[in-house]
């Protein structure tokens, strides 16, 4: 019992900085099996709160109000959506082929969530480390096409039939563009220069890596974000690969697999009930995943804005603060909307229980201030929240660009993307060159 | 990483394999074929996972169960179904079967009994987290690659035949 309480304990020393998965001698399972759950709670809770944010973001772009009955604000409508599914009959078509009908969704949210293992939320914070993390994410994700083109076969109709193999050829096609943007990205891991142009720095050539937490430690030990390395062709790569997740997770503009107009609901037509709630819930946290890929390959992960920059102990301090005051922020727009409820009878129970979630998001705000906890969770706030800037930017889409045309979608996949991300990949290796000629020591 | 209960997940990736195997061979239905050997496929890179060759069993998913599979799929999927069940599913060819079975299990009979003799002593040991940097320098090193031509040579292969597959496809380039 003794040894049991102290192999738990020695995870949660302060100077351990791996995941509890890739500790020496096997890890520690007990943290690693934790992890798991918390990082599957918090993805689901993520989609929650995306299902109740798109709606209000996109009737607030339209000039609606969004869902305002279930709850204040509408707050408690995804808990009523959820029961609504799960209680919903779950209708099989006669001539479906039954077995697959049955394995598609699970295909598809496994695939979703099977990912995650490796999505470094800080340099501790993490399920895992793999030494092939991001070949891992991209291989696992591309697994998900497979879930969506047996549920459109196995549901034996028309429209489900035509949106997965739009599906299909959509994700294939952009998964080559995809691939191309990220080779560059990882190419520039093995590049150790310091700074915008990788010139000087301590040893200009090294091996890179594919693990997702290297991936993050080299943008910190090269003082730069992906994303400016080598200015432009960092940010060209991230643009073709925010173009291509879009395409990947079948999100507008480019949601044909699913575009109501012409296929009623694509893929999942035919699906109802708890099974549709699957593929649902796999789609937000796919868009998860490739915003993950995105933050870690060139927002620089886990890292606070200016790290080096903006470093020393006060910095360090004033950084720390942000969880707290984002979370205190929140309970103050809830007090500030508190009072502009209506004061009429019919609302009191709305208004309290607005009041009552303003009030837990003070506490967890508060909580969030205790040192130990400030410097613990630090990390996860800075991914958290640039995850969160993608997943508004999805909505945000969503709500502008009209949908686009299939052949207009392949059209920018092969003829656009795919040339510029291989040109990005040929000057990014001869840019990495030229940095390497010109930091060469002189001493031979 | 110290491995865990490595015979039990040897067992289990194996037999998956065996039963995903036989399943793509014996169901009439193509795309529960297909999805047979995805399973397969699968099981394929957790024993690649389990020989401390992660790169492999990553490319492995991409290329294969990610990538190849799907685009059979695509195909299987617009073959009309009806006609496949009625027909007949093994040809006569039961003779040189069964000497082409025979010839495998004695191959493998005699890999299991002389094994020890055949393989080399010791195996190449790469720490997983080496194993990725490892390929690249077998591949490309200045002073250890020694495979990077035949590397080469095989994506030139890969290139002849998108392009034949290009010109068969389309009747005006």
């Amino acid at each position: 019992m003794h040894e049991f309480i102290q192999y738990i304990q020695s995870y949660l020393r302060p100077n351990v900085t791996v995941p509890p998965g890739a500790a020496p001698n096997g890890g520690n399972i007990f943290w690693a099996v934790v992890y798991i759950l918390l990082v599957f709670a918090g993805v689901s809770l993520g989609v929650i709160c995306m299902n109740w944010l798109e709606r209000k973001i996109l009737a607030h772009m339209q000039v609606r109000l969004g869902p305002m009955r279930v709850g204040p604000h509408g707050l408690l409508q995804p808990i009523a959506d959820a029961v609504k599914l799960l209680i919903k009959e779950d209708i099989m078509p006669a001539e479906a082929d039954a077995v697959v009908f049955w394995v598609a969704p699970f295909i598809v949210v496994l695939a979703a969530f099977t990912v995650f293992v490796v999505v470094p939320f800080g340099p501790a914070h993490a399920i895992t480390d793999m030494n092939i993390g991001i070949l891992f994410m991209l291989g696992v994700s591309s697994l998900s096409v497979l879930g969506i083109v047996t549920a459109g076969w196995a549901s034996n109709s028309h429209y489900p039939l035509i949106g997965a193999l739009r599906s299909s050829a959509q994700m294939v096609s952009y998964e080559v563009a995809m691939g191309l943007a990220v080779v560059s990205a990882i190419l520039m891991t093995s590049l150790h220069g310091l700074g915008l142009y990788g010139v000087g720095g301590p040893d200009a050539s090294g091996t890179g890596t594919l693990s997702m937490i290297g991936i993050v430690q080299m943008q910190q030990e090269q003082h730069v974000w992906f994303l400016f390395k080598f200015f432009p062709l960092g940010l060209i790569a991230f643009a073709i690969f925010a173009v291509a997740m879009i395409a990947e997770t079948n999100r507008a503009p480019f949601d044909l697999p699913e575009a109501e107009s012409e296929l009623t609901a694509g893929f999942h037509t035919e699906y109802s009930g708890f099974r549709w709630s699957l593929f649902f819930l796999a789609e937000y946290s796919a868009m998860i995943a490739v915003s993950s890929i995105a933050v870690t390959l060139w927002l620089g992960g886990w890292l606070r804005p200016f790290p080096n920059a903006l470093s020393g102990h006060t910095w360090d301090l004033i950084f720390s603060f942000f969880p707290g005051l984002t979370f205190l922020f929140l309970a103050g727009m809830c007090a500030y909307n508190v009072q502009r409820m209506p004061k009429h009878p019919f609302f009191k129970i709305q208004t309290m229980g607005l009041a009552g979630f303003g009030a837990v998001l003070g506490l967890i705000g508060l909580i969030l201030f205790i040192p130990p906890v400030r410097d613990r969770v630090g990390d996860i706030f800075w991914f958290v929240a640039k995850v969160a800037a993608f997943m508004y930017l999805y909505i945000w889409y969503r709500g502008t660009f009209p949908r686009y045309r299939f052949d207009q979608l392949m059209k920018v996949g092969w003829k656009v993307l795919l040339p510029i991300g291989l040109g990005v990949l040929i000057l990014t290796a001869g840019a990495g060159i030229v940095g390497l000629s010109l930091s060469q020591p002189v001493t031979h | 990483m110290a491995p865990v209960a490595t015979p039990f997940f040897f067992y289990l990736l194996a037999a998956t394999m065996i039963i995903g195997g036989i399943l793509v061979i014996t169901r009439k239905n193509a795309v529960h074929s297909a999805l047979a050997l995805i399973t397969t496929l699968l099981a394929q890179a957790g024993i690649y996972l389990m020989l401390y060759a992660p790169f492999v069993a990553g490319v492995q998913i991409i290329l294969y169960a990610g990538g190849i599979m799907v685009l059979f799929l695509f195909v299987i999927m617009l073959i009309s179904i009806e006609r496949t069940i009625k027909e007949r599913q093994f040809n006569k060819q039961w003779l040189v079967g069964i000497v082409a079975a025979a010839a495998l299990g004695g191959l493998f009979i005699a890999v299991y009994t002389k094994g020890k003799s055949l393989f080399p002593e010791g195996r190449l040991i790469y720490a997983e987290t080496q194993n990725t940097q490892g390929v690249a320098a077998l591949l490309y090193d200045q002073h250890t690659g020694m495979y990077m031509f035949s590397f080469e040579i095989a994506s030139l292969l890969l290139l002849v035949a998108i392009i034949g597959a290009v010109v068969m496809a389309k009747k005006r380039i």
